[in-house]
């Protein structure tokens, strides 16, 4: 059951690395923050911790934070991430490459017994990739904050491993972290869009030595 | 107690958001802040025992109450400040600044490293507003890569956390808690692999908010585009936030007995540090972007001086000290010269000794002290860590450090001297050093003074126990 929610992260992470459209990346992020929340679930069963990890997690993930990008990019009336730094097939390549590195890589780490079958540390570290490759390869500021997100779902995705080492107030702390994070990133692409009149970060360049 | 020294403020920032008096939310800041150094001195006569969440050992009582005396400093400041500035307003400004406190004090006594985190986060986000204060093209983009870049390297900072606790798993800790004096106690038995994995990556994330080379790249842009007291606080309070989170991450690995691999990091990003520092203030036209290169430079002094160890850390201690009060002095002359002037640019400014008579003198000063010229402090605690590196033996690493502190006071002088000597000009703003304006800048100045002339005992001893918890090996 958790290897198959994490096969299908992985394939939403070729799926937004690959298209243009902004709405289907973003739906396709929340759609990977909700299929995350119903990991801490499949793993350790019905608990009270893992119950309110799920729900914290698809709320914040799954709801708030989609809802809050789409909003913002409707009132900027933008669609489409026009030519990336490195175009669409060449970065998914590239996510294809990092994602293989990432099982063969996951193999040689000395992994706890219990954690050798399963698909969580490559998944967590090709997300993690992936991530990052939205942060460096795309113009818009709005796809940078997508990547931002993925490398949390990735780290996310770690984290489900140990949930027994973090208290439930540290969880819900990073969650309200992150939630509020993003919407300050938020309210800044309102003001970038406003100033620049596009959210384009390549005119962010006037200040430099 | 100590939760009430962090919660406070909160309720500050609570009221400012509702008080609808432009003078009476100013004054809450040095109000707040009075009574933080105030509590915060009765903490640390009687500090109490480490709670499993919260508590103060000798290095967080030493980073507390520097930064609660920095932002004293900075709030007086600011009540000057936000007067000038009625155009802009203050009900962002002052709540934010007021959360700023309560992250940073959280921060600093945090027990458990997920609260840690979360505290640095929440710095992160509080700061963004304060950046932004300016509201112009310039600010959002410094803003824009400030927040993504820290963002992204507290995401790594966490990531670090969570394979220190799957070290623990691995290793066979039961139960496994991030709660770092447990860790400590049971840093032996964590999986070496996995530890250093997660030290490096606890490197990186702090180590991009403490802005150490090469992670420094926000750092020029906001501190250039932020009103010189959020400069101030950002380059004097959050830096040593972030450096005290790295020393956890020492901790942890002297604890584990690895604690020269993880010198020999910080050695290695602070003469980085100090390198790139050195060449990008060389001919630096703007004064502001001046002094964040000059707490890149600081910064990776900070990280050498633990990166060699023995007496050279207990001059990075008292570097930590002498670097917060400096910086807050310079930044906050170098807020009164842009304001004067309405530019930070060498092509604008000039002559400022003879136009702005005390900021001129107290920038000139400061820019004096921070390079290391004696009486002040800093010239203190950066001869304390030549001598720790010359007497281990590490001869040509000394000689390095000295021949970047040599580069730095050449290219620093450069523009710090054409930027004050000179005629007077005729200023087009009405600016006038007032009062409020230069009290903190100049008492900043004369506590470097003291600390470089006479190092009182009690501070003597904070600054050995703070040493000694980064030395204690198994």
């Amino acid at each position: 059951m958790a290897n198959l929610l994490l096969l299908f992260v992985l394939l939403i992470n070729f799926y937004t690395l690959g298209s243009a459209r902004l709405v289907a990346c973003i739906r396709a992020v929340a759609l990977q923050g909700a299929l995350l929340a119903l990991l801490p679930l499949a793993i350790h069963g019905p608990t009270g911790h893992a119950l309110l990890l799920g729900v914290g997690a698809l709320l914040f993930k799954g709801i708030f934070i989609p809802l809050l990008l789409l909003r913002t990019i409707r009132e900027v009336r933008i669609r489409r991430d026009v030519e990336p730094f490195i175009g669409f097939v060449p970065t998914l390549i590239l996510g294809l490459l990092v994602t293989a590195g990432a099982f063969i890589f996951a193999d040689f780490l000395p992994l706890a017994h219990e954690h050798h079958e399963g698909l969580f540390v490559p998944t967590a570290l090709a997300t993690m990739f992936c991530g990052f490759l939205m942060l460096i390869t795309r113009r818009k500021a709005i796809t940078q904050v997508l990547g931002y997100l993925m490398l949390e779902n990735g780290i996310f995705v770690f984290a489900v491993l140990l949930s027994a080492a973090m208290p439930l107030m540290v969880e819900a702390g990073i969650l309200l972290d992150l939630l509020v994070g993003v919407f300050v990133m938020g309210i800044v692409l309102n003001q970038i869009s406003r100033e620049f009149s596009s959210l384009n970060t390549e005119r962010l360049t006037a200040l430099k030595e | 107690m100590l939760l009430f020294l962090i919660l406070f403020p909160l309720v500050g920032a609570g009221i400012a958001l509702i008080l609808p008096w432009y003078q009476g939310r100013s004054w809450l800041l040095p109000l707040c802040a009075g009574l933080h150094l105030l509590l915060a001195c009765l903490i640390l006569l009687d500090p109490g025992p480490l709670g499993p969440w919260l508590g103060l050992d000798a290095l967080s009582r030493l980073v507390l109450i520097v930064t609660s005396l920095l932002y004293l400093g900075c709030a007086v400041y600011a009540v000057g400040y936000l007067n000038q500035r009625r155009d802009r307003g203050n009900k962002v400004i002052v709540p934010c600044l007021l959360i700023f406190l309560a992250a940073m004090t959280l921060a600093i006594s945090a027990r458990h490293l997920g609260l840690l985190w979360m505290a640095v986060e929440a710095t992160t986000i509080s700061s963004a507003p304060l950046i932004y204060y300016n509201r112009n093209r310039l600010s959002i983009e410094a803003t824009w890569k400030y927040l993504l870049l820290c963002s992204v390297g507290i995401g790594l900072a966490m990531l670090g956390m969570l394979f220190i606790a799957y070290a623990a798993l691995v290793g066979g800790v039961t139960p496994v808690s991030l709660q770092f004096d447990s860790l400590l106690n049971s840093a032996t038995l964590l999986s070496t692999p996995w530890l250093h994995g997660g030290f490096v990556f606890l490197l990186v994330g702090f180590g991009t908010k403490m802005g150490l080379a090469p992670l420094h790249s926000w750092k020029p842009d906001a501190y250039g585009e932020a009103p010189g007291m959020v400069g101030a606080l950002l380059a004097g309070g959050l830096t040593s936030v972030a450096f005290l989170a790295i020393l956890r991450a020492v901790q942890l690995m002297t604890a584990a007995g690895d604690g020269d691999m993880a010198r020999q990091a910080l050695l290695g990003m602070g003469l980085l540090s100090m390198l790139v520092a050195g060449i990008f203030m060389v001919r630096q036209p703007d004064i502001k972007r001046l002094l964040a290169y000059s707490s890149v430079e600081h910064m990776g002094i900070l990280a050498i001086g633990v990166g060699i160890g023995g007496l050279a850390t207990f001059g990075a201690m008292l570097h930590l000290v002498n670097n917060a009060l400096t910086k807050g002095c310079l930044f906050l002359s170098a807020g009164n010269i842009q304001r004067a002037y309405d530019s930070k640019k060498l092509a604008k400014v000039h002559g400022a000794i003879a136009t702005l008579p005390i900021s001129g003198s107290v920038f000139l000063a400061g820019f004096l002290a921070i390079t290391g010229s004696p009486p002040f402090g800093p010239f203190m605690s950066e001869f304390t860590i030549l001598r720790g590196i010359f007497g281990s033996g590490h001869l040509w690493i000394g000689l390095l450090v000295l021949f970047m502190l040599a580069v730095v006071f050449i290219g620093m002088g450069a523009t710090a001297l054409t930027a004050t000597q000179g005629e007077a000009v005729q200023l087009e703003t009405d600016f006038k050093d007032s009062f409020l304006l230069v009290i903190s800048p100049i008492v900043f100045l004369l506590i470097i003074l003291v600390l470089g002339v006479y190092l009182p005992e009690p501070l003597q001893r904070a600054l050995r126990e703070a040493a000694n918890l980064l030395e204690v090996t198994p």
